[in-house]
């Protein structure tokens, strides 16, 4: 299939598999899938402005589906999405602001590609360590593997370091408010704000959803049990994809027919990547998330060393 | 395997061979003939072409998550026949 916009002549039944695979991921942990999207682009000879600007659009419309099949599940806090999307967007402005300050200086690829590496190892090393002491402490109390028939899965998550995030809402800073979706009393407007824009920044700095960054933010930091934050991540990952895709449609950066083919297989795979989550308890899914960035930090190193940009 | 594992496997190979029938068919019929208008706006009017591109995925997101979901709904009572 040609695709006139871009340039580029590819076998639709290749988009629609991609589209499969990054659905599942983004329904199933709440990430746009962009570190494997990305690269499968490139590799069939989209140019990677192109790259960047389609991936985008296509996140929305998969997170249109995942995040209406956790909305059923009841697995998004609004109120959080909603305050979420003010600090991302400012994120993702400061972000892209970043790397244009850093393309008049050598070596962007470089800087850009090992602090990705970096995060994106830390954030798999952490959130090992983090499940697999949960896993032990769960043992230790005797405490079921998988969600109690009729109870929503986040009435049993337990994090082996929940006091960050008790301390983080016991930040004296004002104004507060309560996400009774979450089961958090009380947080500072500020801190929820901080985290959106962190996940924003490294969102408009390295490129797509940033997903990776913010999920682990949500659960560590702010105390979200896992099924919420990946269901409100997806539903925050909607107006902030949105947002991107109309500022990149407007520098000529989005074939939307690539986002529409590849959509056609991320919508299944969105939806069965959702309903998988109602039979794990969180530090599985936690447990389960781990290798995404690995794989993510492994194209970066070899993007860098291949000179081939793979994000 | 168990019995709920084995229904929902051969609930969603169904769901997979409808949906990759109806998704042909729109390749075919859809994509097609929207290519060369869509190629034609991004050329002359970026305006236009960012909010249509918006809109198609938009529009494309909630008609697949409804397609999903009511072939879902449709085979899985069949299933417990």
């Amino acid at each position: 299939m040609n695709f006139l916009i871009s340039g580029v002549h590819i076998n639709p039944l290749y988009l629609v598999g991609v589209g499969f695979i990054v659905g599942m991921l983004g329904g199933f942990f709440g990430v746009g899938g962009s570190f494997l999207a990305g690269p499968a682009l490139f590799a069939v000879g989209v140019p990677m402005n192109y790259v960047v600007g389609t991936d985008l659009a296509h996140i929305v419309g998969k997170s249109i589906v995942a995040a209406k099949k956790h909305r059923a599940l009841g697995n998004i806090d609004f109120k959080l999405g909603m305050i979420m999307v003010v600090g991302t967007i400012a994120g993702v402005e400061a972000g892209a602001q970043t790397i244009q300050w850093l393309k008049r200086t050598a070596h962007i690829d470089w800087v850009v590609g090992l602090t990705f590496v970096a995060i994106l190892l830390g954030i798999s090393g952490f959130m090992t360590w983090e499940s697999i002491h949960t896993m032990r402490l769960r043992r230790k109390t005797r405490a079921s593997s998988k969600p109690r028939p009729g109870e929503h899965p986040s009435k049993s998550d337990h994090s082996a370091v929940s006091h960050i995030a008790r301390w983080i809402h016991r930040i004296p800073l004002p104004p507060y408010v309560k996400l009774p979706v979450s089961g958090v009393a009380k947080v500072s407007l500020w801190a929820i704000l901080t985290v959106a824009f962190v996940g924003g920044f490294f969102s408009g700095f390295l490129g797509g959803g940033a997903g990776y960054i913010r999920m682990p933010c949500l659960i560590y930091l702010l105390g979200i049990p896992t099924h919420i934050a990946v269901g409100t991540d997806l539903f925050e990952i909607i107006i902030s994809a949105s947002y991107g895709t109309i500022t990149h449609a407007l520098k000529g950066n989005v074939d939307i027919l690539i986002a529409l083919v590849m959509h056609t297989g991320a919508a299944i795979g969105a939806q069965i990547g959702a309903t998988f989550t109602q039979f794990f308890i969180g530090p599985r899914i936690r447990m389960a998330f781990i290798p995404l960035p690995l794989i993510g930090a492994i194209i970066i190193i070899h993007s860098l060393f291949t000179g081939h940009p793979g994000k | 395997m168990n019995q709920e594992v084995k229904s929902s496997l051969k609930s969603f190979i169904i769901e997979l061979v409808v949906y990759a029938a109806l998704v042909v068919g729109y390749f075919l019929l859809v994509l097609e003939f929207l290519g060369d208008w869509l190629h034609r706006v991004y050329m002359e009017n970026p305006h236009l072409y960012a909010f249509l591109a918006l809109a198609l995925i938009v529009c494309q997101g909630v008609v697949l998550e409804i397609l999903t979901r009511v072939l879902l709904d449709l085979i899985k009572p069949r299933m417990r026949d």
